[in-house]
């Protein structure tokens, strides 16, 4: 099949790494056709390349001989695949009810001052990416926010200080 | 006698047992039983005969549903079945507990389920976000392939099963089983015309059974223990117990495993702890972010299917949202629009355009600039954004608390008018 782009620069696919194919290819013996991997190899390769590029895309096409444009409608479905470049580490910041109701505003008022950026912003030296992410399953625990793949709860000022501070000093 | 059959072995403060603990807590005893000659139609028989209903929200009777995948000779021969672990409704807290708590069990209930409707492949459709569950299922997976509780004839039985773990990437009409279907698939994940139902045509095409983690987790408790105890496990006219959840600001937020009919007021005042000093109850949701406000007057119900959607709202998925006197009522009914608006998947009109719309007036009302034009435009959509006007349940569950909100907090959206501010707000 032709892959065919649209609403994109890109006209070169980028090669996938050994790494990428191998697991992609490990995704492709547990589906029955290779449409049904695409989203997993939109995260193989974003948890690779941080991001989901163009020729990424493009490189995914080619490799599962599925068009560009579906790959592209699931691609921009789902809210963790990302199509931009983001921060070294991703904060998901829960903005729904419950942890409203338990004062998430005031926690991401405090986090846009801290960091400078509001939701769908990145920091400038590039650490932090801020979004929004619907409830994360942890409402006892309001308000919440996950960094990376770690689950942050019961959230204070004081506490997301702290968190910063311990992502500051890993690197 | 066990009491409480989903959390017997949950203790968050260590890790979930392996397979050996498991095994002596009772575990896999069904796959025994399996083993010793139970057929699928008997297992059907038993789960019909419990009673059990679907924990995912629309408490459809588990055995029934079932009953529509084709058997016999002239049945396809591929079948599906798949877990429904996409927990993602605001206010919802349940099924993650279950996964981190207790892998184990929603694996056993996995192979009652898939034996039952023959099913030979079996994906668990989990939320990207629930890291510790991907890890707790990855490894009680393994685990129970070792043991012979997976893959070929398992423990002699000739039954096949092989479970993938699918994790997805966030957005809540996944859950919608059709939806969760399509994305399964790899396509945009659109909800799907029915009929014809998953039952017959699902998963590419073959009969599948969609069941939410909590209903799969009450299977092995009712195949080991049997159907007499699981009725006496009830308070009221639903068989079972069930996670009850929460949040909001009493003292003591969690998620517990109780009889169902219970009534409300002991579960907030025993368990949660009642309100924090100082609050009082205004009103709450009492399963999750498309269920129908309730108010105190209601406190003495029972937390069942049937009375709560006598006082006109759904028992859904048991985790209840608490609003007090201090939180803004218009506020907090704008952040559920707000998500519903972010999560409409674009495939029909009114909810694309409708929720954006609710939502775009919300943050008027917040701003101090909602008319009262607004608000009849607020009230026109829980018309029609309501049940039969678009594809799928998001949007009229979306009028659940849009409309029930107008309802009883109609002063509050009147302030906001009149004073042209938010009075909550100092
Ligand atoms: C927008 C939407 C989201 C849903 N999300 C979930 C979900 O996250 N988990 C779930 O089990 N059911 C969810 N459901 C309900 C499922 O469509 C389906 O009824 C359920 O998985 C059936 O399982 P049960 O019979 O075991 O309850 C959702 C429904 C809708 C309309
Ligand atoms: S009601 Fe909303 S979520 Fe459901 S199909 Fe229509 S647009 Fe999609
Ligand atoms: S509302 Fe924030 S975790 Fe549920």
């Amino acid at each position: 099949m032709q892959a065919s782009v649209i609403a994109s620069t890109a006209t070169q696919a980028r090669k996938l790494s050994a790494e990428e194919i191998k697991e992609i290819e490990h995704e492709m013996q547990l589906y029955p056709d290779k449409q049904a991997v695409g989203l997993e190899a939109l995260k193989i390769v974003q948890k690779y390349q941080g991001w989901v590029s163009d020729e990424s895309l493009l490189g995914i096409s080619k490799l599962l001989d599925i068009p560009v444009s579906d790959l592209e409608s699931v691609a921009t479905f789902f809210n963790l695949v990302y199509r931009q470049p983001v921060g070294r580490n991703v904060i998901l910041f829960c903005n729904s009810v419950s942890c409203w109701i338990m004062g998430s505003e005031s926690m991401r008022s405090h986090i846009n001052g801290k960091l400078d950026i509001d939701f769908g912003g990145t920091t400038e030296n590039g650490d932090f990416t801020f979004l929004p992410v619907p409830c994360l399953g942890d409402c006892d625990h309001a308000p919440v926010m996950m960094v990376g793949d770690d689950l942050h709860r019961n959230l204070t000022e004081e506490k997301i200080d702290e968190i910063f501070s311990e992502y500051k000093s890993k690197e | 006698m066990v009491t409480k059959p989903l959390t017997k072995n949950i203790d968050m403060s260590r890790p979930p047992l392996d397979i050996a603990a498991y095994e002596a807590s009772d575990g896999y005893q069904s796959v025994k039983a399996i083993a010793d000659g139970l057929t699928p139609d008997n297992v059907m028989q038993i789960v019909k005969d419990s009673g059990l209903k679907g924990r995912g929200g629309a408490g459809f009777p588990t055995g029934l549903k079932w009953s529509f995948v084709p058997r016999g000779d002239s049945a396809p021969k591929q079948k599906y079945f798949v877990v429904n672990a996409d927990e993602m409704e605001p206010g919802t807290f349940k099924d993650r507990l279950l996964m981190e708590g207790d892998p184990h069990l929603l694996i056993e209930g996995m192979i009652i389920g898939a034996y039952t409707i023959q099913a030979s492949t079996a994906y668990i459709f989990l939320r990207g976000e629930y890291k510790v569950s991907e890890k707790a299922l990855k490894n009680a997976i393994a685990e129970a392939y070792e043991r012979g509780y997976l893959g070929k004839n398992i423990q002699g039985t000739g039954f096949d099963l092989d479970i993938i773990l699918h994790t997805s990437a966030g957005r809540y009409i996944c859950g919608e089983e059709t939806a969760l279907l399509n994305a399964l698939e790899g396509k945009r994940a659109n909800p799907r015309a029915k009929p014809p139902f998953p039952q017959v045509s699902g998963l590419w095409g073959k009969p599948t059974i969609v069941n939410n983690v909590e209903t799969i987790c009450n299977l092995p408790g009712i195949l080991t223990y049997g159907v007499d105890w699981y009725h006496g496990l009830t308070k009221g006219n639903d068989h079972g117990t069930k996670l009850f959840g929460i949040s909001g600001k009493v003292k003591t937020p969690g998620c517990w495993e109780l009889p169902l009919g219970l009534p409300i007021r002991q579960l907030i005042e025993e368990y949660g702890g009642g309100m924090r000093d100082g609050l009082e109850l205004r009103a709450f949701l009492p399963g999750g972010g498309s269920t129908d406000f309730m108010l105190p007057e209601h406190l003495d119900l029972k937390l069942d299917y049937d009375e709560i959607a006598k006082a006109g709202s759904r028992l859904a998925t048991g985790t209840m949202i608490l609003l007090d006197n201090e939180t803004c009522p218009v506020g907090m009914v704008g952040n559920l629009m707000k998500f519903f608006s972010h999560e409409s998947c674009g495939f029909c009109t009114p909810c694309r355009d409708g929720l954006p719309w609710v939502d775009e007036i919300f943050n008027e009302f917040e701003s101090g600039c909602g008319t009262d034009k607004d608000l009849q435009i607020l009230h026109e959509h829980v018309e029609y954004l309501g049940p039969g006007r678009t594809f799928c349940a998001l949007a009229p569950g979306a009028t659940a608390p849009l409309g029930s909100g107008l309802k009883y907090f109609a002063d509050d959206f009147d302030r906001h008018i009149k004073e042209k501010r938010c009075p909550y707000r100092h």
